[in-house]
């Protein structure tokens, strides 16, 4: 395995981290319109928080999806062809999401807001979940042919270890997104959303220690890779204490560092543990390993130096944007600044 | 699971035309309204007049509807390659991945981050800065545009690669031959000018819409002027790209030519060109033609003597090039009367926007109400607001049905591009679902823009009264 392979490896595996980590906060968010929130004022409100931003997170997940069918092709093509239906219904949650921001600002009836504040919550509650079930699916051996063909099944899309990833990404990204409110709003919507995550962080460890039995029985990351599955599985519980902890402290940057981290230890789970393959087959002889399915090194090279020229102008302008809209805005603001709006 | 005699090929073909179309309303208007945006704004900079801030205002809500519309078809885009097409995929992975995964990293990111900017930041920034703003939002979209087209273009016309004997896969050996791909920059000036006409023609249309209507008169005459000047300036040239797209066509696609004008029989000096006519690709002939002698010359060689030649000859030189790789059965005669009547709804209707450009122009050219007299201009100048639409579909169908029976020219045949482990049933159902979700998204996109446009430029009081106030005033702006 070349160093550009594994650098291309490593860079997707992180633009997934980077995607989960900032969209899965906008995830949580829209979760938290419903969990969180009593009414549209505080929908608004904590939407507001992501306005700016979401869009911009969202396209990690497509530069992600770029970076794989640029640098390893034929994964991108086995997985997204294979998991066909998986794939579909994330991108109808995320077009209903996509569109639920403009198109509520521009419903003037509170049924008309209040439809497309569903498909937001609907979009955001589903995201994470189909994404858990992708990344455990895309872990465990598959029918495939030589051609790298995958034949899913039913049980090999829905099983125990997909439904509990699933299960297990949608309560990561719920604090995720509910540490994002209470760092970005204050007062009492600020004090809810610290409550309500130390009260989920306590359903996160029985679906993190049955992730463990599962992943034990239906992969064989314990027989490849026993020391760094075990490590990662360690961190990823340790995050979580860590996490609810500092939650419980009201230490808000801390507790959203934790599960920012967990998010970033899940995705490590997967790509280390798939290392040196891209997709196991049930028939070992078909499974796919990074050497046979990356690009040339004609095409990693380019792209290589693409990355380089363009990732720290991105970068920089990034986080500029985050900087600059930091602050926190509380619910009086919030209505001063609709109101400013619609005066326009 | 369902068995209805449809073909996996057919419903993926059917599923990438149905979902790029439908796309493809959104990202020329979010290009073209991207543009008119940052020129409103950029006016309100440097005059100062509260009406061009108020007209960025309000332009920019039926943009940024559009602009969330593109976005969410756009990601369906860069799945289903994987999904319907991974055998393309792994053909073309070495080759087509990179200009996407550039695409996303140069281009998406400034488009979402700074538009994110643009629409929280009015009373925060500069308005130099703000406007800024929107001008990268419009330089990201355009960027967009050209490396997704990079990618097109590779498989209008393959350069810089080479063939790996043992997968059979495409393999990159020049990155710099791919981005100066000739095709590439006849096709994106050619796209770019489309998206001016789409934003610059909303504008001009809806505008008109309202003067019909005879609401607040200065404001939407005002928009209208600029999207006519934009458009005429636009449709000039959508004419001169495409016109020296086509003399390049005539070369590289032979047979994507020959459809656009129908013809089978090579035709000598002097050539006719053909109006009207029902093109049967079975007989090797076209019935009922209207013809104007002489403009086909001028058309493809502009002056009054060439030769063009015929689909049957075309057809032969293509069965004696190709045969030996993709056997004799091919069929390399495209859909001639969908390219035919296609070329002449896009360059008939290009023109006719013109047209309709140069008169609103010169109607609106004095103070307030004379265009408004004008009730049939302003009739026709709102029913152009679909025009650009069907022309930017009819020129995808003429590109991409053009280039068949291959999914990258001469490369590799569309048939075997599918995804091999999906299924009709799978596709019939997806394509059901996306169907209805665009139905959808149509009908919301469209009713909330026109409640955009009936409240008008101003939230309070009645827009009638909307030039009777000073318009500088600051409570009239807010």
């Amino acid at each position: 395995m070349s160093i550009l392979q594994l650098l291309w490896y490593s860079v997707i595996g992180l633009l997934f981290a980077l995607f989960l980590i900032l969209d899965g906060a906008d995830f949580g968010v829209g979760m938290a319109t419903r969990f969180l929130c009593y009414n549209d004022t505080e929908r608004g409100l904590v939407l507001r928080t992501i306005g700016a931003h979401w869009n911009g997170n969202e396209v990690f997940l497509v530069t992600a999806g770029g970076a794989m069918f640029a640098s390893i092709p034929l994964w991108y093509a086995s997985l997204f062809s294979g998991f066909y239906i998986v794939l579909f219904l994330i991108l109808i949650a995320l077009i209903f999401r996509g569109v639920s921001f403009e198109f509520s600002e521009n419903a003037e009836t509170k049924q008309g807001k209040n439809r497309w504040m569903w498909a937001n919550f609907f979009g955001s509650l589903f995201l994470p979940f189909l994404f858990g079930i992708l990344f455990m699916d895309m872990i465990q051996p598959v029918p495939m042919d030589s051609q790298g063909n995958i034949f899913a099944s039913f049980w090999n899309v829905i099983n125990p270890l997909s439904l509990l990833g699933g299960i297990a990404l949608t309560a990561i990204c719920l604090y995720q997104g509910l540490h994002y409110i209470s760092l970005h709003t204050t007062g009492l919507i600020e004090y809810k959303s610290e409550r309500l995550a130390d009260n989920l962080y306590w359903a996160a460890y029985p679906v993190e220690v049955l992730l463990v039995v599962a992943l034990y029985f239906q992969t064989n990351f314990f027989e490849r890779h026993l020391y760094s599955t075990l490590i990662l599985l360690v961190l990823i519980v340790a995050m979580t204490v860590w996490g609810q902890i500092a939650s419980a402290k009201d230490h808000e940057w801390q507790a959203y560092f934790a599960s920012s981290l967990s998010l970033v230890f899940i995705v490590m789970l997967v790509f280390v543990g798939l290392f040196p393959y891209v997709l196991i087959a049930e028939n070992p002889a078909h499974s796919i390993l990074i050497t046979q399915a990356s690009s040339t090194p004609y095409t990693l090279t380019a792209m290589t130096i693409a990355l380089v020229i363009l990732l720290p102008i991105m970068l920089a302008y990034f986080i500029w944007s985050y900087i600059y809209l930091s602050g926190r805005i509380s619910l009086q603001e919030y209505e001063k600044m609709e109101k400013q709006d619609e005066s326009y | 699971m369902f068995n209805l005699g449809l073909s996996v090929l057919s419903l993926a073909r059917f599923q990438f035309a149905m979902t790029t179309i439908f796309h493809f309303f959104f990202v020329p208007t979010s290009i073209g309204m991207g543009l008119m945006v940052a020129i409103m704004e950029t006016a309100y900079v440097i005059t100062k007049k509260q009406i061009y801030k108020s007209m960025t205002k309000f332009w920019g809500k039926i943009f940024l509807l559009s602009f969330a519309v593109g976005v969410v078809t756009g990601l369906i885009q860069e799945f289903q390659f994987g999904m319907n097409w991974s055998n393309y995929s792994r053909f073309m992975g070495d080759i087509f991945g990179a200009p996407l995964a550039i695409e996303a990293l140069l281009a998406f990111f400034l488009e979402s981050t700074f538009l994110g900017i643009w629409m929280f930041t009015w009373d925060k920034m500069k308005p130099v800065w703000h406007a800024l703003m929107i001008w990268l939002v419009f330089i990201g979209s355009v960027l967009s545009a050209l490396w997704i087209l990079a990618a097109n273009s590779f498989m209008q016309h393959p350069v810089g690669y080479a063939i790996n004997k043992k997968t059979g896969h495409a393999v990159m050996t020049s990155f710099s031959a791919i981005v100066a791909n000739k095709q590439l920059w006849y096709e994106f000036p050619h796209v770019i000018f489309g998206a001016f006409v789409t934003g610059s023609f909303i504008v001009a249309g809806l505008s008109a819409i309202m003067l019909f209507r005879k609401k607040s008169p200065e404001f939407f005459r005002k928009s209208m002027r600029l999207g006519l000047i934009i458009g005429l300036l636009s449709c000039g040239g959508s004419f001169l790209s495409g016109d020296s797209q086509m003399v390049y066509l005539q070369h590289d696609q032979p047979m994507k030519f020959a459809a656009d004008e129908g013809i089978y029989q090579n035709v000598k000096s002097p050539a006719p060109w053909t109006v009207v006519q029902i093109s049967d690709n079975k007989t090797k002939r076209g019935y009922g033609k209207i013809e104007i002698p002489y403009l086909l010359d001028i058309l493809s060689y502009h002056k009054l003597s060439g030769s063009v030649k015929g689909m049957d000859s075309v057809n032969a030189e293509l069965h004696k090039k190709y045969d030996k790789k993709f056997g004799k059965h091919m069929n390399y005669y495209v859909a001639t009367n969908t390219l035919f009547y296609s070329f002449r709804i896009m360059a008939g209707g290009a023109g006719a926007l013109g047209l309709l450009a140069i008169l609103g122009l010169w109607f609106s050219r004095k103070k307030k109400d004379t265009i408004m007299k004008q009730k049939w201009l302003t009739f026709l100048l709102s029913i152009a607001t679909i025009g650009p639409w069907i022309i930017n579909s009819c020129g995808w169908l003429i590109t991409e049905l053009g280039r068949q029976p291959w999914v990258v020219y001469g490369l590799y045949p569309t048939a075997a591009a599918v995804s091999p482990s999906t299924s009709a049933g799978e596709v019939l159902f997806t394509n059901i679902i996306y169907f209805v979700v665009f139905a959808t998204l149509a009908a919301f996109m469209i009713m909330y823009s026109l409640k955009i446009l009936n409240k008008g430029p101003k939230a309070v009081g009645d827009n009638d009264n909307y030039d009777l106030e000073d318009p500088f005033s600051k409570e009239a702006f807010k």
